[in-house]
Formats: structure tokens, C-alpha cells, sequence
């Protein structure tokens, strides 16, 4: 599967830090409009639709995928017309020297500054990100502020490129690729029973969208479609194992458990069963170095909702430049569908 | 010429200390225009000439800005991730998450720096330190099998940084340093395309700068000029360098004045400001320049040197930021000067004793 036979590149180059998702919420309005019903866009910005069924079947199954990506925020501008700003979700203060980005509505290009080498070889300490200013050019505060209002998003300046036939490298796979999953499944063939589609807000700063989300739908399964941990540069031995995260071109991973939730045992056991019958790659992955995600929200929402993630594996998450493999990526749509067209209540009986 | 155009193209060329070929060659194509005749030494360093008007034997000034940039090298290849190793000047801890370019003898490869993401760097050793080279890991995306079939330890490392434009005239991107002083030497030559000048212009595009001036040495000691301005970046005014020390964007010409520096050269350069009504930045240097000016001065019987600088801010970063309009003015300011030259130049900046001609004495102390 090669990168422009999915949105992966259109989803993950649009603009959409967390309360900002805009950009990306018009994108798959506009692509998914014509295969869905009741298409609305709720209170906080979560997208939801439904995918008619055949009727076949009466689960009420939600698919969701967040369209929120990690970045930045305006929090002020200086004497000297540099802006301000804090991280929205977790980044890693370490990536911000000398980093290229987009500032606001206009995606004003800016470079993060760095004090010449020459001047600071001595400065060992990490740098907390209040201390950066980022520059766009502007010779004073006024200049700058026409482009950098307070609050205004930020996102990493990073185009999307394929790197080999199915390897991919690019800004906001967490979680573009599980809208561009979704979106897949949206314009695919009809399910036994009426999806109910969720394109989700906030998810970076608590699982926020997925709530609400979760509790419009009310459905009695959940898929959440994300992606994990990968990482897989040479370890030293003495360094703690991180292998017993993912790796690229291994599958789609079922998940056990992550930080904020445990998956229902009949789905996984169903998306295992799923995987083995079709013979498609899967694989694992231990709970330890997981995140959240809105498996955590929805599983706990109204009297409970039987909810598992489906991730792909993705190497360097929350950063300007993440890369992951398309063959996980059509696996992973692949299995999905699958399971969603064999899945029964019984799958659900504890 | 449209000199923004021509400064992305010159700092998006690929030219780490001794490996100069390609703006070697973008130089030639593009002072062809200017000059007439052009030579190589054997550091690589590209000198070209434009005659002047003057009777033979003409009188020679070297403008000197280097063409390297600061870069690495494969060191290590494992499981298909390759290990860095710094030739001179790479700031390591900016490099978690920045894009790097591998040039093979098959061609180049797109790199990554591997980050660490929060949700493993906690068993990584957290992110209170920045990572030394050891700890830092290029993820080129292709099976460990392409990846040692392809690259070889030594290879050379770039940074992948196109240049783009900011507000205000302003570009940012890799090898501003000192690209952005070759671009002056271009405007320099482009200025000078319909002026007379005696004298003889040597355009000097040096080599490995960035290893310990080496290319400045051996082309200033083939070239014997007269004169010579060293060309460099200065550090601009940004966020951790403030003070009246540092110059800010759109303060270009930076002169600087030191041991290193020749008085007399200076103050041609500043009159020749003056009569422009341009103003400008002086920077001290109580020894070494850090230029190619320190080993120009001292090239065969000694040649009178001065340094030119363009402010640039993040600096030794893939960002280097400058003012287009910097650049042009240093460009302006010696074409100006070199036109202004004549035969008698040497004779009024010589040292001459206490109780030498008096008018040539008043008219020195002449401010």
C-alpha cells in the first residue's frame, strides 16, 4: 500500500492541536459526507456520523479515532516581537532547540531560537520550554501579534514523505492514521449492523472529545483506532528492555491494557480469532511505556461500554516526525473490517 | 541578480569542511557573469578574478567568505540505525527529531534523528539531560540489510534544512554560516559589474573554514594579495545574547577591530561607509577572530586584513537566521571601497616614522 492511496498525507499535514482540530475535522467532513448519515458536529468539535448496516444485526458498534495531534500554544509575545508559548500535550522539552514550525490561523512560518553553540557549549541543564520564544521575522510586538494571537495553535513545519513503498515518515500519525483507518472503513462495504462513526477532539490533554463523544452514540462496543510506541534503536545492554513495545511491519496491535484502560477480554479474544482465521499479522504489546487513550473515556462512560484499541505501531510519537509502516496500516483496516462484520453478542458475555 | 533567491540556493547546496564540490560548482556557473578568469588550489577553494583598470603590475584585494558548512560523518552502523560523528561545530543537543541528509556513494538518504517519546523516555533515562553522540540514533526507514548494503562508515552527514523565508526579509536554514557572506561577495561582484576599479578583485570562496581556516591560509598565500576582507557571520542579537556587544539584524557592515585587524584597511572601509551614509556595527576582538582573517594576516610577508560580518542569529543550528538587506549592504560597502582604490592606497596605510611628511600625517589623524 503506497502513501497516496490512503489521506494519511493530507490528514497528517493539516492543522489540528488539541480545541483546534478544525482544519482536519473539514477534511474528513468533505470525504466522508456522501457515505454516511446524520452527520453533525457536536458541542466541542467531535465529529460524529453513522454508516448505515444491513440491517443484519442490532449492536450499536463505535468506531472513533481522534483528530487532535500534540503542539503548542501562544501565550504571549515579547518587547522584541518573539512569541511566546507552552506545549499542548506531552513534549519532550529536548526537541524544541532550533525546531521549524507553523504559527496560527495564517501557519506563519517560525524557527524556535537557540543561542549559538560558541556561547553556550557550557549549558548542560535541559532548557524548560517557558524559556523559548519562537521567531517568525517580525521587527516588533506589533508585527508579531498580527500573526501570533494568545492562544493561537502550533503545529511542527513537517511534510509528509514516503521513505520506501509502505514506509512513511511525518508529523501527527497520532492519530491521522486512525482517522485515515477510519475513514477506510467508512467508505468501505456495510457492516451487519449501523456504525457509529466518531472523529474525536482533546484526546492529548485527557481523553476529552471520547467522552461526550461516547455518550451521544451510546453504543454497547467500542474500536478505538490509534497508534503505540514503537522503538526500535540499538539498545545497550545495560539500558533498561524496551523491546516488549512494538515494531514496525509486525501488525495491527491488540491491546491488553494501556495506562488508562483495560481491554474487554471477548473482543480481544474475537480479534485474535479474527487475525488467526485470515491469516494477518498481529501482534502485542505490553502494558508497560503505554499511554492513554479514549478507550480510557468511553469504556467508563454511561453504564459501561465493552471497548478495545487497535493501534498501529509508530515509531518516535509526539514529535515532528514520526514514521510508520502502510503494510500495519492496510492490516490493520484489513482486520478491523473483518472482525466488525463477524462480530456477535455473544463476543460480549463475560 | 535576485540575491534571496540565490541564498537559499547557496545554503541548500550540500558542502561540509572538505567536501566543497557542489558550491564549488554553483559558484562557477554563477560568477561567470563577473569575473574573467577563475582557478582552484589545492584545498579546493575557489579563486576567481576580475581585472581591474589599472597600469600592470595591478594591485590585488582578496575578498575571502567560506563555502563549507559545518557537518558529520557516518561513525557507526547497527541493525540499520546509524551513529554521528561531529568534523567540527554541530551542536548535539538540537539534534533529537531534526532531519538529516546521508550522502552515499549511491546517492542520498533521508534521515531521522530518533527522538524518544514520553511514553518510554521515563525508562530511558528521562529527559533532564541532553543526549550525548552515543545516544543519539539516525533512522533512515529501510531495512537493516539496504541500510549496510548502502552506507559506509565515513560517510558524510548534512543537515536536511531547506531554507525558508521569513516576515521582515528574512530567511532561515543551514549553512548561513557563511553562505550568507559568500552571497555578499556575489552582490559585491554584481555592484561592481558597471563600475571601473584598478585594481584586481580575487573572489576567494574558501574550504574548511569550519576546521581550522585551513583553505583561507593556502588561498590568500597563492593569491599574495595586497588587501584582503575575511568575511564571516556575527552573532545577531536573539534570546541569551543581548547587550550592545552584539549587533542586530539590519546592523550590517559588522567591522570588526582587534590585533587580528589592520587599522589603516579599517578606516578606508569606514570612510567609504561614511560617504555611502551607511552606518555600522563595530564588533572588538581583543585576539583571534575565529575568521578566516586570522590565518589571511599572516600569510607570506603578512597581508593587511579586515573582517566583514553579516549578524546572524542561531547561529551553528539548521536555522541560522538572516537579513537579506545585511547582506546587501556588505556587498555595497566593498564594491564602494574597491572602486575608490587606487595605486596610492598601500602608501597611506603604511607605518611611516613620527617625523615623516608632515601633511601625509595631518591628513591621517584627519577623523
Amino acid at each position: 500500500m503506497a502513501l497516496q492511496d490512503t489521506m494519511l498525507k493530507q490528514l497528517s499535514e493539516a492543522a489540528g492541536v488539541s480545541g483546534a482540530e478544525d482544519e482536519v475535522r473539514q477534511l474528513i467532513y468533505d470525504t466522508i459526507k456522501d457515505h454516511v448519515t446524520d452527520l453533525r458536529v457536536d458541542t466541542m468539535g467531535n465529529l460524529l456520523a453513522v454508516k448505515k448496516g444491513t440491517g443484519k444485526s442490532s449492536l450499536k458498534v463505535m468506531v472513533a479515532a481522534h483528530m487532535d495531534e500534540v503542539g503548542f500554544m501562544v501565550t504571549g509575545v515579547d518587547g522584541e516581537g518573539l512569541i511566546k508559548f507552552a506545549s499542548v500535550g506531552g513534549i519532550d522539552p529536548r526537541i524544541l532547540p532550533a525546531l521549524r514550525v507553523h504559527v496560527g490561523k495564517d501557519r506563519t512560518p517560525g524557527v524556535i531560537t537557540w543561542k549559538p553553540i560558541h556561547l553556550s557549549y557550557k549549558e548542560k541543564d535541559v532548557k524548560k520550554t517557558d524559556s523559548f520564544r519562537i521567531d517568525i521575522g517580525a521587527d516588533n510586538k506589533g508585527a508579531a501579534e498580527g500573526k501570533a494571537q494568545l492562544g493561537d495553535r502550533i503545529t511542527f513545519a513537517s511534510e509528509t514523505i514516503a521513505l520506501t513503498d509502505n514506509i512513511v515518515r511525518g508529523k501527527a500519525f497520532d492519530d491521522r492514521a486512525g482517522c485515515a483507518e477510519l475513514i477506510e472503513l467508512v467508505k468501505g462495504d456495510p457492516f451487519p449492523f449501523d456504525l457509529l462513526v466518531a472523529f474525536t477532539v482533546q484526546e492529548e490533554i485527557g481523553l476529552r472529545g471520547a467522552k461526550v463523544a461516547a455518550q451521544a452514540l451510546n453504543p454497547d462496543v467500542a474500536i478505538v483506532l490509534e497508534t503505540t510506541a514503537a522503538h526500535e534503536v540499538p539498545q545497550d545492554e545495560d539500558e533498561p528492555d524496551i523491546t516488549t513495545v512494538t515494531k514496525l511491519g509486525h501488525g495491527p496491535v491488540i491491546t491488553y491494557m494501556d495506562k488508562a484502560s483495560i481491554a474487554h477480554p471477548g473482543l480481544r479474544k474475537a480479534f485474535v480469532r479474527v487475525a488467526g482465521q485470515l491469516g494477518i499479522p498481529h501482534q502485542f504489546r505490553s502494558p508497560q511505556y503505554a499511554g492513554g487513550t479514549d478507550a480510557g473515556a468511553i469504556q467508563t462512560s454511561m453504564a459501561g461500554v465493552a471497548t478495545i484499541t487497535i493501534s498501529l505501531p509508530c515509531r518516535y510519537l509526539h514529535s515532528p516526525y514520526l514514521i510508520l509502516d502502510l503494510n500495519d496500516f492496510q492490516n490493520a483496516v484489513k482486520l478491523v473490517r473483518a472482525t466488525l462484520m463477524q462480530l456477535s453478542p455473544s463476543d460480549l458475555e463475560r | 541578480m535576485d540575491l534571496k533567491e540565490h541564498l537559499k540556493t547557496l545554503t541548500e547546496l550540500t558542502g561540509p569542511q572538505g567536501h566543497e564540490e557542489a558550491v564549488r560548482h554553483y559558484l562557477r556557473e554563477q560568477w561567470a557573469a563577473y569575473v574573467d578568469e577563475f582557478e582552484v588550489d589545492g584545498f579546493g577553494s575557489l579563486i576567481s578574478i576580475k581585472r581591474g583598470t589599472g597600469p600592470e603590475p595591478r594591485k590585488k584585494i582578496m575578498l575571502c567568505a567560506h563555502m563549507d558548512e559545518i557537518g558529520m560523518l557516518v561513525a557507526d552502523i547497527r541493525n540499520g540505525y546509524l551513529r554521528l560523528s561531529d568534523i567540527w561545530g554541530i551542536d548535539e543537543r538540537i539534534l533529537l527529531g531534526k532531519l538529516v541528509l546521508i550522502h552515499t556513494r549511491g546517492g542520498t538518504l533521508k534521515g531521522l534523528v530518533a527522538s524518544v517519546p514520553p511514553h518510554i523516555s521515563n525508562a530511558k533515562g528521562g529527559t533532564d539531560a541532553y543526549p550525548d553522540w552515543e545516544e543519539l540514533w539516525v533512522d533512515l526507514g529501510l531495512p537493516a540489510e539496504e541500510v549496510a548494503a548502502k552506507v559506509r562508515i565515513g560517510d558524510i552527514v548534512t543537515m536536511d534544512a531547506p531554507a525558508i523565508e521569513l516576515m521582515g526579509d528574512k530567511v532561515a536554514g543551514k549553512a548561513m554560516d557563511d553562505r550568507a557572506c559568500v552571497a555578499a561577495v556575489t552582490a559585491c561582484l554584481d555592484y561592481l559589474k558597471s563600475r571601473k576599479h584598478e585594481w584586481d578583485v580575487y573572489a576567494v570562496a574558501s574550504a574548511q573554514e569550519e576546521t581550522g581556516l585551513f583553505g583561507a591560509a593556502a588561498a590568500a598565500y597563492k593569491v599574495q594579495p595586497h588587501l584582503a576582507i575575511a568575511l564571516d557571520v556575527a552573532f545577531a542579537q536573539q534570546p541569551g545574547v543581548n547587550g550592545d556587544e552584539y549587533p542586530k539584524h539590519g546592523g550590517a557592515p559588522v567591522i570588526g577591530i582587534g590585533p587580528n585587524l589592520h587599522d589603516g584597511l579599517n578606516k578606508g572601509l569606514q570612510d567609504t561607509a561614511k560617504q555611502l551614509e551607511m552606518s555600522m556595527f563595530t564588533e572588538t576582538y581583543t585576539g583571534a577572530t575565529g575568521t578566516d582573517a586570522w590565518s589571511i594576516q599572516v600569510s607570506r610577508e603578512g597581508i593587511p586584513t579586515a573582517l566583514l560580518g553579516v549578524p546572524v542569529r542561531n547561529m551553528h543550528t539548521p536555522i541560522e537566521t538572516v537579513l537579506i538587506k545585511d547582506i546587501d549592504r556588505v556587498g555595497r560597502l566593498m564594491a564602494e571601497f574597491i572602486v575608490g582604490l587606487t595605486d596610492e592606497f598601500m602608501d597611506k596605510i603604511a607605518w611611516k616614522p613620527a617625523d615623516a611628511d608632515k601633511g601625509d600625517k595631518k591628513n591621517g589623524a584627519d577623523k
